[in-house]
């Protein structure tokens, strides 16, 4: 009972705290996830984003003076609870959501029109709606640094590297391991398209979810006999995935993973099995840039931080999280330059994140340099990069092998385009201008 | 056809695997009559609490003792807490209650031991046996075998303990007709408390192996769907229903994503199961080896 | 006193045989329709109307669909997202293909094509009874999310096989602010639940319960077993698709087959159960207790956490929330079997006594 009232009394004060200083604060929500199957991911990813925010205040005292806040809402992964998540946090704080990181691809597609609406931007780092990387269409939408696509003729442009050049693709047999999803399905008309393209074969076959029990089609593999096999797997369909290519002899360095099957928790379930195993990744693993640094000397040594678990600091999902917060945090710096040092509102921050430009040089002084691609977003382009980098797993970590491998714009650039204009033309957008946005 | 023959004994080998975990229901579901879909949360509970203990740096067999602890003090609290308030209530409601249960066992074990998924060697390698390959060209995991090989002990075991002890035979009249098992003086409570614990053993067994093959993680607790079909093919209330249940949904679905697959776009595992079951059923309403029952007005 | 029916004489069939016979009900449901469509979007702000209340009613329908065939008629089913999921597939279809086609008329057509689809999965429930029947719906869950993720005719052939709702047009006003949609789903939810609670003590609703209580009894007095099950069947389904069509155009706007997922089977399904087995009010109930718990757990967590001035590892509310979840739900299961329905019956009753207890 004591501890009830002293909860009371904490509301209370909670209430009226929050109505007295709340003037110079950009508010950020974290719509995330720390239960349920995918909570590894969520976690991890939203763990860094949350430290490295706290790591801005500690060191810069915020970003322009403006103190970051955030609030934490559970989906469960689930797009009902997210939207509910969004609803009640987009209006919280002195401006309104600054920005919201889904973090489903479900979810994202079902915030695009609320979003619009709301004047809240929508960022999808490496997931979501491919097609809204046309940013004439998608306004509020930002797939920043790489989209599925993108990401597909990279990794194309990998194994023909492998092989000896381009040309030696033809007649090569290439499958395509995938998620039986929205998700999943999403790269087949590209690898379609880049097969007819460069003359190799290639074999779509789909494990239905959750994708624990993977023996038919590893065994369909063995059959084709493939060169090289593309994973695009989800959760504990990936592990599986790298133990059904031991079972059946296939060597792990011919299979790639995107990047949600290329972490840690993908891999160490596998134990051995996932040895030599590729998978891109728009950033890279480990703790010795000196953002993550940062992070440890003004969080952790001071006894605060998300992870419960410190050695998973450097990890790819957590590194992830703090490529979400290094964009979150340059979007606002952006933002500020022209609309001044004080908390803005989500159409103030979407100018930030369409001129937002990252370069080399600004890496390298938040200390990120190598950690993540640089980019360049722009109101024809909401992507802004496009690289990957590939790592191989050698049975401990995860071990950078390329520098970044940039897609196939001629390829992918058009498919957007008109993926895009049909979007427009089913919802009646006409599209942006763009000569004559600022 | 070596192919065929391959994809064939791949299936009945995951079959194995479903059945271990479709055994934890119809051993609750035999003694108490509650379908008791917490089972692939137990399985999860179990698994990932051994390997929690293991990384403690807990030797082995000792770990796997302190996890048996653990499931038979669960399994007791559920069957106190959960089942008993709920006694004679409709079996829909019970059904509930165990997915409530399954709820509070998913957010418990994340609580307890985070939501990393965790790698798990039980010192069988998931690889193929060279001299079968040799021999024929075909590959055939060890560990599959090795499971296989577990689940036939349990099994029998578990058939021997039904029909040989005094327990088990008590279980099987409280099985047949609560009021008389209690009405002859077998005590009731007692031997739903030893159900529990036999399941949380089966659901220790089945995680392990599971963890084992697949990683131990949260997708752990969908193996439920999985045993669904196998159990609702062999009946709820049987055991040798189980083996055969899983046998046949493995087989099939393999060679049903193999060669059925291609011609519809692939991935039908995941509704293939329940359709054959459903087939199966419309001949065969009890299921395979479940109890006949006689409508009278 | 308050609640007491002596003395309401009926004088004509047409008194003897309206919906709320008694003249409280018919005030108190009277004054809440008033409240529902009047006061609430006056004063409700947008969060309320947009991300509690529209699918609050969305799966209070599921739920009456659902109590249809399970409460009523007796039948399991663990498939309600799926012939949510025809639903939504199909109203989007005939929204798209058929030009200038009014989206009321799209979504009764959507709620036949559910009705299908549901008599189909039904079928089998001729032969086959209690769990094992879940099978067949099991069986129509996994499959139609299958077929609306495999074949690309379902979404327009969209690359990844989602869906996104066209606006709601009616006699040429488009109905796009939270206000507008809430009453548009209110509407066809009134209409709905009313027809329903109408249905229920219809010749059909009986036959539906002398199945439910005793099938070999009911066709022993003469009552069509087919007949009887595919007819609960197809009204759950449509109830459940029109449902479904809603939860994609008033509420999520682009939807996934995933997001119909099982999970969302048996959230309906608990609806049904917590709210109480064979009760529209109950549907009602169990759709609000089951929405509004974890968002409520969920603002509350974060509050208790800084109100107790402590530093909680991070996760861990999110698990205490799902443990509490699951408690609650196990002890309502325990405390009050039939439902919260059976709560208000009780309160009923209490009311009628009040103030004189004896």
């Amino acid at each position: 009972m004591k501890s009830f009232t002293k909860a009371l009394l904490g509301l209370a004060m909670l209430g009226a705290a929050a109505t007295t200083h709340a003037q110079n604060e950009q508010f950020v929500p974290m719509v995330g996830y720390w239960v349920g199957p995918y909570a590894a991911g969520g976690s991890g990813i939203f763990g860094g984003m949350i430290d490295y925010i706290n790591m801005v205040n500690a060191r810069d005292g915020g970003v322009g003076g403006v103190k970051l806040t955030y609030e934490k809402c559970e989906t469960e992964y689930n797009n009902a609870r997210g939207v509910e998540c969004y609803e009640r946090l987009k209006k919280k704080g002195p401006t309104g959501a600054t920005l919201v990181h889904p973090l489903s691809t479900g979810i994202t597609y079902s915030l695009i029109e609320k979003g619009t609406q709301d004047k809240v931007p929508i960022v999808s780092i490496g997931y979501g709606r491919t097609d809204a990387s046309d940013g004439r269409v998608f306004p509020w939408v930002f797939p920043l640094l790489t989209n599925y696509w993108s990401q597909n003729t990279a990794k194309i442009k990998f194994i023909g590297s492998k092989e000896g050049g381009m040309d030696k693709l033809k007649g090569k047999k290439i499958v395509n391991i995938y998620h039986d999803s929205a998700y999943g399905k999403e790269t087949i008309p590209v690898l379609d398209a880049q097969a007819k393209k460069y003359g190799f074969t290639v074999t779509h076959i789909p494990v239905p979810h959750p994708g624990n029990e993977q023996g038919a089609q590893w065994l369909q593999v063995r059959q084709i006999k493939p060169d090289w096999v593309i994973l695009r797997g989800w959760g504990v369909m990936n592990p599986v995935a790298l133990k059904g290519a031991a079972k059946v002899g296939f060597p792990r360095d011919r299979i790639i993973g995107v990047w949600w099957s290329g972490a840690e928790e993908d891999t160490i379930p596998a134990g051995d099995a996932a040895k030599g195993y590729i998978a891109a990744g728009f950033n890279v693993a480990g703790s010795n840039f000196p953002v993550i640094q940062d992070i440890k000397k003004y969080v952790y040594a001071k006894g605060k931080g998300e992870m419960e678990d410190p050695t998973r600091i450097g990890s790819i999902y957590y590194n992830r999280g703090v490529v979400h917060g290094i964009v979150t945090v340059e979007a606002i710096r952006k933002a500020q330059e022209k609309y001044g040092k004080k908390p803005l509102t989500g159409e103030q921050i979407r100018w930030g994140l369409e001129n937002l430009t990252i370069s080399e040089a600004r890496l390298k002084e938040l200390g990120a340099a190598g950690f993540m691609q640089p980019l360049k977003v722009s109101c024809l382009d909401h992507e802004g990069g496009g690289a990957v980098k590939f790592q191989q797993w050698d049975g401990k970590e995860w071990k950078v092998i390329t520098d970044w491998i940039t897609p196939d714009r001629d390829l992918v650039r058009p498919m957007i385009e008109q993926s895009a204009a049909g979007y427009a033309k089913e919802k009646n957008i006409t599209p942006r201008d763009c000569s004559k946005e600022s | 056809m070596s192919f065929f023959f391959e994809v064939l004994i791949g299936g009945l080998l995951s079959g194995v695997m479903y059945s271990l975990v479709a055994l934890g229901f119809v051993l609750i579901y035999k003694a108490s009559g509650v379908f008791n879909f917490a089972q692939g949360a137990m399985v999860f509970f179990a698994a990932l609490t051994f390997v929690g203990f293991l990384e403690m740096g807990v030797w082995f067999w000792f770990a796997f003792a302190l996890t048996l602890g653990a499931m038979v003090v669960l399994g007791l609290a559920t069957e106190r807490i959960v089942l008993r308030p709920l006694v004679n209530q409709p079996q829909i409601s019970l059904f509930m209650a165990t997915i409530g249960l399954t709820f509070v066992l998913e957010g418990l074990a994340q609580l307890l031991w985070g939501s990393q998924p965790h790698g798990l060697d039980i010192g069988i390698q998931d690889e193929p046996l060279g001299w079968i390959s040799d021999a024929t060209g075909m590959n055939i995991s060890k560990f599959d075998l090795a499971a296989a090989g577990i689940a036939a002990a349990l099994v029998t075991s578990l058939a021997l303990f039904f029909s040989r002890t005094r327990i088990g035979r008590a279980l099987r009249a409280v099985a047949d007709d609560h009021q008389a098992a209690l009405a002859v003086g077998i005590p009731l409570q007692q031997i739903w408390g030893i159900v529990w614990t036999v399941a949380g053993f089966v659901a220790l067994v089945a995680g392990m192996l599971w963890g084992a093959r697949n990683g131990v993680q949260f997708a752990l607790t969908f193996l439920a769907l999985k045993a669904l079909p196998v159990l609702i093919l062999g009946g709820f209330e049987s055991i040798p229903g189980a083996i055969v249940g899983g046998l046949i949904i493995g087989a099939s679905e393999k060679l049903a994503e193999v060669y059925l697959g291609p011609y519809v776009g692939g991935g039908i595992e995941g509704w293939f199961p329940y359709v054959l079951a459903l087939l199966f059923l419309l001949v065969r309403p009890e299921g395979l080896f479940g109890e006949k029952h006689i409508d009278r007005v | 006193m308050l609640y007491r029916e002596a003395g309401q004489f009926k004088a004509s069939y047409a008194e003897d045989q309206q919906i709320f016979a008694i003249r409280q009900d018919r005030i108190a449901v009277g004054a809440l329709l008033v409240f529902a469509f009047v006061v609430v979007p006056l004063v409700a702000n947008q969060y309320w109307l947009s991300a509690i209340l529209t699918p609050l009613l969305i799966f209070a329908l599921a739920a009456i669909g659902l109590n249809i065939l399970t409460g009523y008629a007796g039948q399991l089913s663990l498939g309600t997202a799926a012939f949510m999921a025809v639903g939504a597939f199909a109203a989007y279809n005939f929204v798209l293909r058929v030009p200038g086609i009014p989206i009321l008329v799209a979504f009764v057509l959507a709620g036949i094509c559910a009705a299908l689809v549901g008599i189909l999965f039904g079928l089998p429930s001729l032969r086959i009874k209690g769990f094992y029947l879940a099978v067949a719906t099991l069986a129509a869950q996994f499959f139609v999310v299958w077929a609306l993720t495999k074949f690309g005719w379902f979404s327009n052939n969209s690359s990844s096989g989602v869906i996104s709702a066209q606006k709601i047009e009616i006699l040429g006003y488009t109905v796009d602010t939270p206000a507008g949609k809430y009453l548009f789903t209110l509407t066809i939810v009134a209409v709905l639940a009313l027809a329903a609670k109408n249905l229920v003590r219809s010749s059909t609703g009986r036959a539906w319960m002398a199945v439910r209580d005793m099938d070999v009894a009911a066709s022993v007095i003469g009552i069509r077993l087919m007949q009887t099950k595919l007819s609960a069947f197809a009204i759950s389904s449509a109830y459940c698709g029109v449902a479904g069509a809603l939860y994609a155009f008033a509420y999520l706007g682009t939807v996934e087959p995933e997001g119909f997922n099982l999970d969302m089977s048996f959230r309906v399904l608990f609806m049904v159960i917590i709210g109480g087995v064979g009760s529209i009010l109950g549907s009602f109930l169990g759709a609000a207790f089951i929405v509004l718990l974890p968002i409520f757990l969920n603002t509350a967590a974060p509050l208790i956490e800084h109100g107790l001035g402590l530093q909680m590892p991070p996760g861990f509310m999110s698990n205490l929330e799902l443990i509490v979840f699951g408690a609650l739900i196990v002890f309502f299961l325990a405390v009050e079997p039939h439902g919260l329905a059976r709560l208000w019956q009780i309160g009923k009753e209490k009311l009628r006594l009040w103030p004189f207890p004896h």
